[in-house]
């Protein structure tokens, strides 16, 4: 079973830079890391491969500093790495982005399941995986918590809900965004560092993968961001002194008094 | 402090140093605590390949040697020196077997020690035989195709949760020490069982039993080396463990640095931190030194022993007496940069000095060590 696993590089840190002209994030600045997320997304494709044989690729869209963390995913046992890189994606919003992954997955070829994390820790969004999965066409289930079963023609999975999960079923080939309670991600291991030094990662630009440059980056990207700004909290505390006997008194008369509360 | 170390030693080290900060830390008060053998913790060392770091790459391992273990081992024991000693105390069964096994018993036995799949123990120490390893009473007989061992080995670390034990047993009485043989032995075998487990003042995480042979009979194929090459065995092997005991007492002193440091800079008193006492600060850079002292010595004995080179018995014995010492001190003054505070079991410097003092213990004690450094040291200018 061949997968195809999509990352992302986030920035490590809080503390985002953002470009004031284009109102996006300045990647170059902030220490880099795989979107958190797609790490387990990384795990799952990585046993799907040791219990079926086959090969895991992970696939990004990014500057070609992301080759790096692409090459570290070797370690964890992926086998190939591909990087679409190029100005033309410079600026891309989730449909763009998901329109570049999706030239790049038609370029890789055979593939049975994509998996993707379910958002990216910096824009939240989560689209970028049902959007993939709309240009290639095929179907799609998000939050994936557990995948109870994967066959050559389909794939069953539980796809959580807020108050439990949905047992979904799907043909393949098929993409599936993942959840954190799916599996606990793997160290990585000595000899997959070593191997991972000596591994080269395929670095694709618009032309290799016959992406149409008007679908990509700021030109392709119909989402155009006016203004961020970080929101101020406005949280001002008070403690309640004295014994628990009267701090509970005071709570109470405080929660009344507010009328969040009723004596009958 | 730059120690050039080679790409795959970095890689070692960070590795190890990870598995120490995200598995280790969180769960090492309550492993200590509640005494929990941590085969968890080896299932990700395995996971890493960091089992075999100190093993030949045509049984599995990195290919490295003693330098390699100690760093493994330092970084575990910045986190905890309890769960270090499930992988240290693999690599002092293992070296017997690394050092006089056969081909076949290295093939038999070392990957799977190199994969992590199973521990190793060795067991030399007895009831009364401890300083004096040349007074052990446990017997083997050659009787036809085996040896039949009767005897019971004491405070043996990784007892009952090892799957391989190297054994030093006599084999001729008469010539005494010239009269010991080593022999592998493994769990399970009719005739060998355990002791309770012991409960100890440090290193609870790590499990410490007696080691018992009631006519247990193991093939004749498993002696190492030769009849009467037993002592020579075990000595040899010290030789090059002991650097691993000095890394796990430069871990703990470490672990134990780094808590005082963080602490001093947050506790305030009389309206400041207490980093800014002359006192503390004084105290902080005192065990600074000495940590640094020591991690020189020890990794530059690391690095002379797996050289090749012949006499190491004075330099390890050095790196072990000079790290401990320095463990036992640095956890001690922790503690009492901490205050009350570093005295309760809720915060990490109080199991930092309890684990300390065994590495001035085991492995011979640093009263022997001195000996061993002094004799070495005596012998060596009467021969000028
Ligand atoms: C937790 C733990 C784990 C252990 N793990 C193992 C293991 O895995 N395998 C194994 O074989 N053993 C193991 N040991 C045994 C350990 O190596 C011995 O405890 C150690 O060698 C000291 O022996 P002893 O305890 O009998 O002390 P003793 O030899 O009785 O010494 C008592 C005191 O007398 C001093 N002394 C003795 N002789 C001299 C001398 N000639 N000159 C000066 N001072 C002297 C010692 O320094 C010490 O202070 C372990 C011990 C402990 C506590």
């Amino acid at each position: 079973m061949n997968v195809i696993v999509c990352v992302k590089q986030v920035p490590g840190t809080n503390e985002v830079k953002m470009n004031k002209e284009t109102n996006t994030i300045i990647r170059e600045s902030a220490e880099a890391i795989i979107n958190p997320f797609d790490e387990y997304a990384i795990e799952e494709g990585v046993r799907i491969k040791e219990n079926t044989d086959g090969s895991v690729t992970v696939l990004s869209m990014g500057i070609p500093q992301v080759a790096d963390l692409l090459r570290e995913t070797i370690a964890v046992g992926v086998d190939n790495a591909v990087l679409l890189s190029d100005k033309a994606f410079a600026g891309a919003d989730s449909l763009a982005t998901a329109y570049a992954l999706s030239m790049g997955v038609k370029k890789i070829g055979k593939y049975d399941l994509i998996i993707c994390g379910k958002q990216a820790t910096d824009g939240d969004t989560a689209q970028v995986g049902p959007s993939l999965a709309e240009k290639l066409g095929i179907p799609h289930t998000t939050y994936v918590r557990k995948i109870e079963q994967i066959t050559e023609n389909y794939i069953r999975c539980q796809r959580m809900t807020e108050d439990g999960y949905e047992v979904i079923e799907m043909p393949l080939p098929a993409v599936i965004t993942v959840v954190k309670e799916i599996n606990e991600p793997r160290l990585p291991s000595i000899k997959g560092k070593l191997k991972a030094k000596k591994t080269e990662v395929m670095v694709y630009n618009a032309d290799d993968i016959g992406a149409d440059k008007n679908l990509c980056g700021l030109k392709g990207s119909p989402t155009q961001v006016v203004k961020t700004f970080v929101p101020e909290h406005e949280i001002s505390g008070e403690i309640i002194e004295g014994t628990s006997r009267e701090q509970a008194q005071k709570l109470v008369q405080k929660l009344m008094s507010m009328q969040f509360m009723t004596c009958k | 402090m730059n120690y050039f170390l080679t790409e795959e030693q970095e890689m070692i080290k960070e590795l190890a140093a990870r598995i120490a900060d995200e598995k280790i830390a969180p769960v090492a008060l309550e492993y200590d605590h509640e005494g929990k053998f941590p085969h968890d913790i080896m299932q990700y060392l395995a996971q890493s390949d960091l089992c075999g770091v100190y093993i030949e790459e045509k049984y599995g391992g990195l290919g490295g040697g003693v330098f390699e273990m100690a760093l493994v081992v330092e970084e575990l024991s910045r986190a905890c020196g309890g769960i270090a000693l499930a992988f240290a105390g693999t690599g002092l069964g293992a070296f017997p077997i690394i050092l006089f096994g056969s081909e076949d018993q290295k093939q038999k036995y070392l990957p799977d020690i190199a994969s992590g799949k199973k521990l190793a123990a060795f067991g030399l120490t007895e009831a009364d035989a401890g300083s004096d390893a040349a007074g052990i009473r446990t017997t083997a007989v050659l009787d036809g195709d085996s040896y039949v061992l009767n005897g019971t080995k004491q405070w043996i670390t990784n007892g009952g949760e090892a799957d391989i034990y190297t054994v030093v047993a006599c084999t001729n009485r008469s010539k005494g020490a010239r009269g010991f043989s080593a022999f592998i032995v493994e769990k399970g075998t009719p005739g060998f069982s355990f002791g309770k487990k012991e409960d100890k003042m440090g290193i609870r995480a790590s499990c410490t039993r007696e080691l018992i042979f009631e006519d247990c009979r193991i093939p004749k194929e498993n002696l190492l080396a030769r009849e009467g090459m037993g002592f020579i065995v075990a000595m040899k092997t010290l030789d090059r463990t002991r650097p691993g005991v000095a890394a796990q007492a430069l871990g703990i002193a470490t672990g134990a640095f780094n808590a005082a440091l963080k602490y001093s800079r947050e506790r305030v008193q009389f309206g400041q931190t207490i980093s800014s006492f002359q006192a503390v600060q004084h105290m902080l850079a005192d065990m600074a030194i000495q940590i640094e002292a020591s991690r020189c010595l020890v990794y530059q004995t690391c690095r002379h022993v797996d050289s090749g080179a012949k006499d190491i018995s004075k330099e390890s014995a050095m790196a072990k007496v000079m790290a401990s010492d320095t463990a036992m001190k640095v956890t001690v003054d922790a503690v009492q940069i901490m205050g009350g505070y570093g005295y309760m079991r809720e915060y990490p410097v109080e199991k930092m000095m309890r684990d300390a003092k065994i590495t001035q213990i085991y492995e011979g004690t640093n009263q022997i060590q001195r000996n061993v450094i002094a004799l070495e040291l005596i012998k060596q200018a009467s021969k000028v």
